[in-house]
């Protein structure tokens, strides 16, 4: 005799094969603090907007691209001008990388200067600048895709620079060239780096970050706290569904609209194909956000005392980026006591640092 | 009495595992290094005709797998240096307006003994010979 089972029933089915109720009322209880400061929120969701827009991209344009130095700049043409809207996807992928990286430096800077960093947040900021750093290898990895003389030259400077690292160094440059200069072998490894390697280990470290986010909630700035404890009052909140989050919805279309904006006017060049053989060209520089340590690397010389110039500035960024992942522990003192001045000093110092040396990099 | 027992199968369960982790992790390791691709050795090679180049003018000629800058710095003198900056691995080219070597990279400049002048190259040029043979010019590796 066969089993008699219960007819599906339209909302019944779902739920009780997902449990959807629980994620209802756990949207129905999330809330965001809204203060003067709100505005700041949104720059991560943006990021994580224009994330998917790279792997929507980079997912269409893996269709034509070829990851070998006879085919590799040619197929980023055939694209360009052949496949239909080929030029836009392409010009999409690479203002949204670049526009991911701006508001990723833009969520960095504004958790800072808020203090989000604060106890219990540290593993979150951890996350957060490792997203970053993994943010800017996919623009390095990505950059030498194309096969043209800029990016090959911008690859031979970064790759030459992992060969200053003390001991391990040699190896590290040949591991990321695939052999002992830039060429065939190093193009299909940055293709395997930005298409597998990169998205498979940002996308544990991005739903780390985003569990990390919704364990903690939202930050609110000490000062806005302080204020609404001097008043007695609680802050005020904001239900993050449907008002936060349709909000949000409004940040990413006016950032799609900027995004297709320059897309549109400002179409992604292809520039001149890489030849091994030829000089690097004049007025060669990488891009926006490598600018500072180029130009930092122009300016230190051959030898400092009895050490390599190069040795030096590799050192100078090592250091500078430990102490900054390392900023929640150092921005309190041993008695618990937060060093505001000493970081805000600090988000202000590299702010004028990285704006400066950019600057230069780019008019000198 | 339980305690060691425990402990023995707490060892033999976390070494294997560990060993079986390794046995996985080192193929994969050793696989990502990139093998040595052995080169012929090249030790000689033709830039060309002695009038293709005019004085003070200079061009990049592939030496095996490496960029090596020639320079016809007058009628009769001719130089030859690699053209891989050594600062952070460029390619140099040969600038007319100062009889100089110079990499675009980080401005680097060199001067025609391929010693640095300015900018962050913390060692020379690597100087190659260069006769003429009949009407052909020849760039060799200095013994």
């Amino acid at each position: 005799m066969a089993a008699v089972t219960e007819p599906p029933q339209q909302a019944g089915w779902f739920e009780e094969r997902l449990g959807l109720a629980s994620l209802r009322a756990f949207l129905a209880h999330k809330t965001v603090p809204v203060h003067a400061q709100t505005l700041w929120y949104y720059f991560g969701g943006i990021t994580l907007f224009l994330f998917v827009i790279q792997v929507l991209t980079g997912t269409l344009l893996l269709l034509y691209y070829r990851p070998s130095p006879a085919e590799a700049y040619e197929s980023v043409q055939f694209i360009m001008t052949r496949v239909q809207f080929g030029w836009l996807i392409r010009s999409i992928h690479s203002w949204s990388a670049n526009l991911m990286i701006l508001t990723a430096f833009v969520h960095m800077f504004s958790v800072v200067f808020l203090r989000a960093f604060r106890r219990p947040r540290e593993l979150t900021w951890l996350s957060g600048v490792v997203l970053l750093g993994l943010a800017l290898a996919f623009g390095f990895s990505g950059y030498l895709l194309p096969w043209n003389t800029i990016s090959y030259f911008a690859t031979k400077v970064g790759t030459d620079m992992a060969a200053a690292v003390p001991l391990v160094g040699r190896n590290l440059a040949r591991f990321l060239r695939g052999g002992s200069d830039v060429g065939g072998a190093t193009l299909t490894r940055f293709f395997g780096f930005h298409v597998a390697v990169l998205p498979g280990i940002t996308t544990i470290l991005l739903l780390t970050h985003l569990a990390l986010v919704q364990k903690h909630g939202m930050s609110s700035p000490p000062r806005v706290l302080e204020e609404h404890r001097r008043t007695g009052g609680a802050i005020p909140q904001m239900p993050f569904f449907p008002n936060f989050f349709l909000r949000e919805l409004m940040a990413w279309y006016g950032a799609l609209g900027v995004l297709g904006a320059m897309a549109a006017i400002f179409p992604w060049e292809l520039g001149v194909k890489a030849d091994p053989f030829a000089p690097a060209p004049a007025g060669i520089r990488p891009e926006w956000y490598f600018l500072a340590p180029f130009y930092t690397l122009k300016l230190i010389p051959s030898h400092v005392w009895i050490f390599e110039g190069e040795l030096i500035g590799l050192l100078g960024f090592a250091l500078l980026a430990l102490w900054w992942v390392a900023l929640p522990f150092w921005a309190v003192n041993s008695q618990g006591v937060e060093r505001t001045r000493w970081v805000t000093g600090a988000g202000v110092a590299l702010v004028g640092y990285l704006a400066t040396f950019s600057a230069l990099g780019y008019w000198r | 009495m339980d305690e060691p027992r425990r402990n023995l199968v707490r060892w033999l369960l976390g070494g294997g595992l560990s060993a079986s982790l390794i046995s996985f992790l080192y193929p994969a390791f050793k696989f990502m290094n990139p093998p040595d691709v052995p080169e012929a050795s090249v030790n000689e090679v033709s830039a060309g005709k002695v009038q293709d180049l005019k004085p003070n003018t200079g061009k990049i000629v592939k030496f095996g797998s490496l960029p090596v800058l020639l320079v016809r710095t007058t009628e009769t003198e001719w130089r030859a240096f690699s053209a891989v900056c050594t600062h952070l691995n460029c390619t140099v080219q040969y600038k007319e307006s100062s009889h100089q070597m110079w990499c675009a990279c980080h401005n680097g400049l060199y001067n025609l003994n391929g010693q640095v002048v300015s900018g962050p190259p913390p060692h020379p040029l690597e100087a190659y010979s260069v006769h003429i043979r009949g009407d052909e010019v020849v760039i060799s590796r200095r013994a």
